[in-house]
C-alpha cells in the first residue's frame, strides 16, 4: 500500500538574523516514510532535531529543501509547497497533533478544548462533546474539572487534556511529541493504550518518547536522529 | 472536492495608500477565505492601521484594488459599487470594532439603542423585535439585562468594548475588521474579550482582519498572519509557522521581544 507519508532530501536550517546571521543546521538529505498502522519513535539526543521534525510535517517549520509527501484526501500534497490554507485543511482531516504543552486562552472550560477540532471539522456540538467527555474520562480528568479552563491544572493533567483533545478528531497521521513525559504511572498506561488502539485501527504514528520503556511497548519502528555529523 | 475550491471572500491585489509623499502602505496582496481570521501585525507606524482603512472603505486606497464577494455570489471591485451597496456592507454584512469604543459606539444614547440602531439601519421597526435584539446580543457579550437602558458613558472599558462587539454582530456580518481591540484593556478584561471573540469566529463562518501589536492576541485569535514593516507585508503564513519559525529579521526580532511570563 502507498505510504501515508514520504519524505524526500529533507533539509532544515535556522538563520538566526538578530544573532549576527548565525546558521544552525537541523538535518539534510532526511528520507523518512510512514505507513498505516505504524507507530514510528523517532529517537537521538536533546538537539538532534526531533521536535523539530514533527514541527515540519505539521507545517508549523518550514523546510528549507525536500519534500513532505502527505496523503490527504485521495491526493498526495506536499507540505513544503503548499499554501497555508491548504495546511490548515490538512491539519483538519489529516495530521492530528499533540504537543508538549497546552495553548488555550484562559476561561475556556476544558471540555470545549477538547471538543474543539471535532467542531472545526464541522461535528455536531453534541456529539462533539460527548466524545470530549469520554476521552476525558478515559485520562481520569474528572467531570467536576470539565468546566473549568486548564490554565490551572497541574502539569500532569494539562497534558492529559492536550492528549485527549489529540485524539479527538481522529485522523490519518497522528503527531506526539512527548506525550507520557510528565504522566504518573497509572496515567502513562492509559495513554499507552490509547496509542496502541489508535494504531490497531490505522492511525500512523510518529511519537517521541523520552522514557525507554514506554518507547518499547508501543513502537513498531524507530527512527534514530544523530544531528547534522 | 476538497474544500479549497470554494471562493475568497476578499481579495486585495497591491493595494497601496499614500499620504503625500509619504508612505501608508505599499502593494498589499492577499485573499482571506470565510471563516478564517487574519491577524496583521507590526509596530506603530507599520501601515497596519492604514491596510485596515483602505480594505474597509474608510481610506481610499492610492493603488490597487479590493474585491469582495457579495452576498449573492458576485465578486465586484470595491471602487465599483453602487452607494446603496456600499452602505449594505458597512451597515450590515461588515462589522468595525475600533480601538477606543467611544469611536465606534454613541455615547449619547443607551446600551440597547447602540445595538438596536444598527438593526433599525437595514429596516427592523417592530420595537419588541428589536429589544429582543439586543437583550440577546448583551447576554452574549456577558452584559447583565438590567444594564439595557443605562449610557455606555456608565459602561467600563471592557464592557463597551463587549457593547461595541455586540453592536456590530447583530446584523449578522460576514466579515468584521478590528483595529487593536484588546489595546488599553487590563488583562484580565482582555482574556474575556479573546473568549468572546474566540467563540464568535469559530466554526461560525464570520471571517476577520484583526489588526494588533500583541502578538499573544493574534496567536490565540488569528489562524493566519501578516507582518508589516515601513508599509510593506514582509512574511505572512500560518500563525504558528510565523510565530514559531519566523524567516524575516524583522519578525525575528518581533517574535523574540516578547517578554515570557
Amino acid at each position: 500500500m502507498a505510504p501515508l507519508l514520504e519524505i524526500t532530501n529533507l533539509r532544515k536550517t535556522f538563520r538566526l538574523h538578530i544573532q549576527g546571521g548565525v546558521e544552525i543546521p537541523v538535518f539534510d538529505g532526511l528520507e523518512l516514510t510512514l505507513s498505516r498502522g505504524e507507530v514510528l519513535a523517532v529517537t537521538g539526543p536533546s538537539g538532534t532535531g526531533k521536535s523539530s521534525l514533527l514541527k515540519l510535517i505539521y507545517g508549523t517549520y518550514r523546510a528549507g529543501a525536500g519534500r513532505i509527501a502527505v496523503r490527504h484526501r485521495g491526493s498526495v500534497i506536499d507540505i513544503a509547497t503548499a499554501t497555508p490554507r491548504l495546511i490548515g485543511e490538512i491539519r483538519r482531516h489529516t495530521i492530528g497533533s499533540v504537543t508538549q504543552f497546552l495553548r488555550a486562552i484562559p476561561r475556556v472550560p476544558t471540555l470545549d478544548i477538547v471538543a474543539e477540532p471535532l467542531l472545526e471539522r464541522g461535528e455536531d456540538a453534541g456529539k462533539a462533546k460527548a466524545r470530549a467527555g469520554a476521552l476525558l474520562e478515559r485520562l481520569a480528568i474528572p467531570p467536576r474539572l470539565w468546566h473549568l479552563s486548564p490554565v490551572t491544572f497541574s502539569g500532569g493533567e494539562q497534558q492529559r487534556v492536550n492528549i485527549a483533545r489529540g485524539f479527538a478528531a481522529t485522523a490519518p497521521i497522528l503527531l506526539l511529541d512527548e506525550p507520557t513525559a510528565s504522566l504518573d504511572p497509572a496515567n502513562r498506561e492509559r495513554v499507552l493504550g490509547m496509542i496502541s488502539e489508535a494504531s490497531a485501527e490505522g492511525t500512523a504514528i510518529i511519537g517521541i518518547f523520552h522514557d525507554a520503556a514506554a518507547r518499547n511497548q508501543v513502537a513498531t519502528r524507530t527512527f534514530a536522529l544523530t544531528g547534522p555529523g | 472536492m476538497t474544500e479549497t475550491n470554494d471562493q475568497p471572500l476578499l481579495v486585495a491585489e497591491g493595494l497601496g495608500k499614500l499620504y503625500g509623499g509619504r508612505v501608508g502602505c505599499v502593494d498589499v496582496s492577499f485573499a482571506l477565505w470565510p471563516g478564517e481570521v487574519l491577524a496583521i501585525v507590526g509596530e506603530s507606524g507599520s501601515g497596519k492601521s492604514t491596510l485596515l482603512k483602505c480594505l474597509s472603505m474608510q481610506l481610499e486606497a492610492s493603488s490597487g484594488r479590493v474585491r469582495y464577494r457579495l452576498r449573492d455570489g458576485r465578486t465586484a471591485a470595491l471602487d465599483e459599487l453602487s452607494e446603496a451597496e456600499r452602505r449594505f456592507l458597512m451597515r450590515t454584512d461588515w462589522g468595525f470594532v475600533h480601538q477606543d469604543p467611544r469611536d465606534g459606539l454613541r455615547m449619547g444614547v443607551s446600551a440597547g439603542a447602540n445595538i438596536g440602531e444598527r438593526l433599525m439601519a437595514v429596516g427592523e421597526r417592530h420595537y419588541g423585535r428589536i429589544r429582543g435584539a439586543a437583550l440577546d446580543w448583551l447576554d452574549r457579550v456577558e452584559i447583565e439585562a438590567d444594564r439595557i437602558d443605562d449610557s455606555p458613558l456608565a459602561y467600563s472599558g471592557g464592557m463597551r468594548q463587549r457593547l461595541q462587539i455586540a453592536r456590530n454582530l447583530v446584523t449578522g456580518p460576514r466579515l468584521v475588521f478590528m483595529d487593536e481591540p484588546t489595546g488599553g484593556l487590563d488583562v484580565s478584561v482582555q482574556a474575556r474579550l479573546l473568549d468572546l471573540m474566540r467563540r464568535l469566529t469559530h466554526g461560525s463562518g464570520l471571517s476577520a482582519v484583526v489588526v494588533t501589536h500583541d502578538l499573544a492576541v493574534a496567536r490565540l485569535l488569528s489562524s493566519r498572519m501578516m507582518v508589516m514593516q515601513g508599509g510593506r507585508v514582509i512574511e505572512s503564513g500560518l500563525t504558528d509557522q510565523v510565530l514559531e519559525d519566523p524567516q524575516e529579521p524583522y519578525t525575528q526580532l518581533l517574535v523574540s521581544s516578547v517578554l515570557q511570563v
